[in-house]
């Protein structure tokens, strides 16, 4: 799929924005780079910063190819940062004690470069993954990085109304973290609490927005703990006690232990957030569904999103909406 | 040179008009304030400790109470109490007894904490129409979980630590039979069993008339070891190790004999009439790794089967010590902050040792995640903790769940006259004396008790729904949500938390 298709369905819901922030995610984008991490920078000022940047990926592996990201400027959207990607290959000889080295240096990378150099910010790392946000309407920024020019086999896209970092490119949705992206729709009440925990597993949110702890949780529990997304789900919208209670028991005892264990990284307050891995996506929302989610599918294709316009716009034909219940995941899976 | 005799703290007089001589001030005062002579009430006010039931009981609200009719010459260095602490110490030549908590006029720092509330990005959540979820598990967690998931379905293969199942994260901290009549004790027993929470038997046994209640019971070995045997091991939900406490950090205990009843001694296991002294530090610990050795061998004799709780003063150092238990076997560690209550503390250490439960919560909570050891024990918090907005304020600085001492007391009619230490408690509560001991009605205050631990928890789901959270773990170190209202900012570093406005 291009992005041709994505940009009309978010320009169905501009009611649910304010022009100040939107942004697009593709997997697959890079076929001549695939193995490698195709790291996204913003560099406030590119002759500046970016001899820092250089210098800190170069000690951790090589850069096989970057480049300025095209872009085209519209009338109301200025190029304020530079976008730049790079294709980067880590050495895994330099984290030897890691069971996944190559995950482990760049998310190394994305924290030290965030929180040390001022004017850039990693805003994706992922392999094979192409990440385009900015201050703007959704077609606007759709325009201003031309993705109908992109393919993937999977998108996310998201338009924002902000209330607390306006304007900040940085602070516009789809989040990512390697191989992980992330759209909310909501605010997370229990940010404090998912923000601290996952600092002491060594994350540092540096984005100033309470979305980018979604992606650092599924990274915990999935990739470091090696949960299933279904479970993952569970643990950041879990069932109530009142339902553990009456479940078998074997089940209840799942449910208990999950909730025992990972407690702090439940996310509480109004959200739908669809997640992306290159193999999966998962759609789901808080406990007691404050935010909307409808999906839909057409053949193998799977569609989630706020409202039920924006799938009938990209495929007219779509045969099932359906809304799933409070904190039940919808879980689409890539076949080859 | 006598220093005569110092100016009465209470005025009491009664109203003539009103009062019809019935005579149940003199019967209900234990410190023989009141006496009916010739149809006339004589009053001695230098007894009075305004404990308040004369005031309780008079039907006609004859009596009325004057605090410090004559006061001294005010002075702002010299004041009235390190006055009379000096006259009563050139006098005796001795410790100052004290009851109740710390009394001295330190800011309290809760109450300049304040609690956040959802408008319009988020909304709050209504109690009444939605789940709200109190539920409280302490003990160990894992840090990670092992799932197997095959045709079979899904298999946990994480071994999980024995953990409390708490209905409601409030507590009732540990009150011994000896410090508390049995009464008292029985009302908390049943108030607690009814609410699905815990209390703590306090360093003096395991009374026979409580064991029904043993479920819901933390049993408690302190330096003493008063009342230990296995069979009060096993009975108790979990067992608690007392290094300290919040009104006397470093001292021990002392009760005195004339307080040791025949029931008091079987069930703290001493003679009957002899002093129970427990000693300042544990005889078999004098290091950390002594502690570790103890929590395993309570873990031995009971099978690993129940939690095991180490409770601390909230000293300078609590974060270190506690990150040092929870390199043991224990799985909750008990912060007693210095406003804590006791029967009975010199003074000198209830007003001037120990930092608040506040600054302690905090440093504790962020010493564990830094070291990355918050899921191995519990955080409990305790000493000072007053109202349901406190309860909320210290989960979100970092607690599991909180032990509430004092508010009980209060709630079984406790007047806070500070004045346990004298074991002629006039409500039944801090007394031995059977007759005192029967104005308290278990069947009466076990209600007080579990309708002050509801009405806390109702005001904590409303607190939590304003706050657009459903469900404790979700407040539980969640120090956005607070702001500190004129702290200084070296406090607000500790509390990590931000001022208001910002």
């Amino acid at each position: 799929m291009d992005g041709a298709n994505i940009r009309k369905a978010l320009s169905m819901m501009d009611e649910r924005g304010s022009g100040e922030g939107a942004g697009y995610v593709a997997y697959g984008a890079f076929p001549e780079f695939a193995e490698c991490y195709a790291i996204h920078v913003f560099f406030d000022t590119v002759h500046e910063t970016k001899p820092a940047v250089d210098q800190e990926l170069a000690k951790w592996g090589t850069i096989i190819h970057e480049e300025e990201i095209p872009t085209y400027e519209q009338q109301n959207l200025r190029k304020i940062h530079t976008p730049w990607r790079y294709f980067f290959l880590p050495d895994p000889h330099l984290m030897p004690r890691s069971t996944t080295p190559e995950d482990d240096i760049v998310m190394h990378l994305v924290m030290k470069v965030n929180t040390t150099i001022p004017g850039a910010l990693i805003y994706s790392s992922g392999k094979n993954i192409a990440l385009f946000k900015a201050s703007g309407w959704p077609e606007e920024v759709a325009d201003f990085y031309r993705i109908q020019d992109y393919k993937g086999y999977l998108w996310l896209g998201h338009n924002r109304y902000p209330t607390n970092t306006p304007g900040w490119w940085g602070g516009a949705h789809p989040f990512n973290l390697l191989h992980w992206s992330v759209v909310h729709n909501g605010e997370i009440t229990s940010y404090g609490t998912n923000r601290r925990y996952i600092e002491s597993y060594g994350y540092r949110c540096s984005m100033f927005t309470d979305t980018e702890v979604v992606a650092y949780l599924f990274d915990l529990l999935v990739r470091r703990h090696q949960l299933s997304p279904e479970i993952a789900v569970k643990a950041l919208a879990p069932p109530f006690w009142d339902d553990i209670d009456r479940m078998p028991e074997k089940v209840a005892r799942l449910n208990t232990a999950i909730r025992l264990t990972y407690g702090p990284a439940l996310m509480n307050g109004p959200f739908a957030i669809v997640v992306a891995r290159p193999d999966a996506i998962v759609g789901f929302t808080d406990r007691i569904k404050l935010r909307p989610l409808v999906t839909g599918t057409s053949g193998s294709k799977l569609y989630i999103s706020s409202e039920e316009a924006a799938i009938r716009i990209m495929e007219p034909g779509v045969g099932d909406i359906t809304m799933p219940r409070a904190g039940e995941p919808i879980i689409g899976r890539v076949v080859a | 040179m006598t220093i005569g005799s110092v100016p009465v703290k209470f005025r009491i007089t009664v109203d003539p008009d009103q009062c019809m001589l019935c005579g149940r001030c003199a019967e209900n005062c234990p410190y023989d304030v009141f006496r009916i002579e010739n149809n006339r009430m004589h009053v001695n006010s230098r007894k009075c400790v305004a404990c308040h039931r004369c005031i309780a009981m008079c039907p006609r609200d004859a009596i009325n109470i004057k605090e410090r009719p004559v006061d001294y010459r005010s002075h702002p260095v010299w004041t009235t109490e390190i006055r009379e602490a000096i006259y009563n110490q050139a006098r005796t030549g001795k410790i100052i007894l004290a009851g109740m908590g710390n009394a001295q006029p330190y800011p309290v720092i809760f109450d300049s904490l304040v609690l956040d509330a959802c408008q319009v990005t988020n909304p709050s959540i209504d109690p009444l129409r939605e789940p709200m979820e109190l539920r409280t598990y302490l003990g160990k967690k894992p840090s990670r979980l092992e799932i197997k998931e095959d045709s079979d379905g899904v298999d946990v293969l994480t071994t999980l630590a024995p953990n409390l199942k708490l209905e409601t994260p409030i507590m009732i901290s540990h009150m011994s039979y000896g410090a508390i009549s049995l009464n008292a004790q029985q009302s908390i027993a049943r108030a607690v069993s009814d609410m699905g929470t815990y209390m703590g038997t306090g360093e003096g046994g395991l009374h026979q008339s409580l064991y029904p209640y043993q479920s819901h019971m933390i049993v408690q070995v302190a330096s003493g070891r008063f009342g230990v045997d296995i069979n009060y091991l096993e009975r108790g939900a979990a067992i608690e190790i007392k290094i300290g406490q919040g009104a006397k950090p470093g001292i021990g205990g002392h009760l005195p004999g004339e307080k040791v009843c025949e029931d008091v001694s079987c069930t703290r296991m001493i003679p009957v009439g002899s002093d129970a002294i427990s000693p300042a530090p544990h005889h078999d610990i004098y290091s950390i790794e002594d502690l570790k050795q103890l929590v395993r061998s309570l873990k031995e004799a009971t099978e690993w089967k129940k939690p095991v709780f180490v409770k601390i003063a909230a000293v300078h150092n609590a974060a270190a010590i506690a990150a040092g238990i929870a390199r043991s076997s224990a799985d909750v560690v008990v912060i007693d902050g210095f406003r804590g209550g006791t029967g009975a503390a010199p003074k000198v250490f209830r007003d001037h040792v120990g930092i608040p439960i506040e600054a302690a919560i905090a440093s504790v909570d962020a010493k564990l995640r830094a070291q990355g050891i918050r899921n191995q024990v519990s955080l409990i918090a305790s000493g000072g903790i007053r109202e349901s907005a406190d309860v909320a304020k210290v989960i979100a600085l970092g607690a599991d769940a909180v032990y509430i001492g004092t508010a009980a007391l209060v709630a079984m009619g406790c007047r806070v006259c500070g004045t346990c230490y004298r074991g002629l408690c006039p409500w039944g509560i801090a007394t031995q004396r059977p007759d005192l001991v029967a104005r308290l009605d278990p069947e009466v205050a076990s209600k007080n008790v579990a309708n002050l631990i509801h009405a806390w928890t109702l005001e904590l789901s409303e607190l939590m729904g304003a706050a657009g959270i459903n469900s404790i773990e979700s407040l539980r170190g969640n120090r956005d949500r607070l702001r500190g209202y004129l702290l200084d900012e070296s406090m607000m570093n500790v509390l990590d938390v931000k001022s208001v406005g910002a």
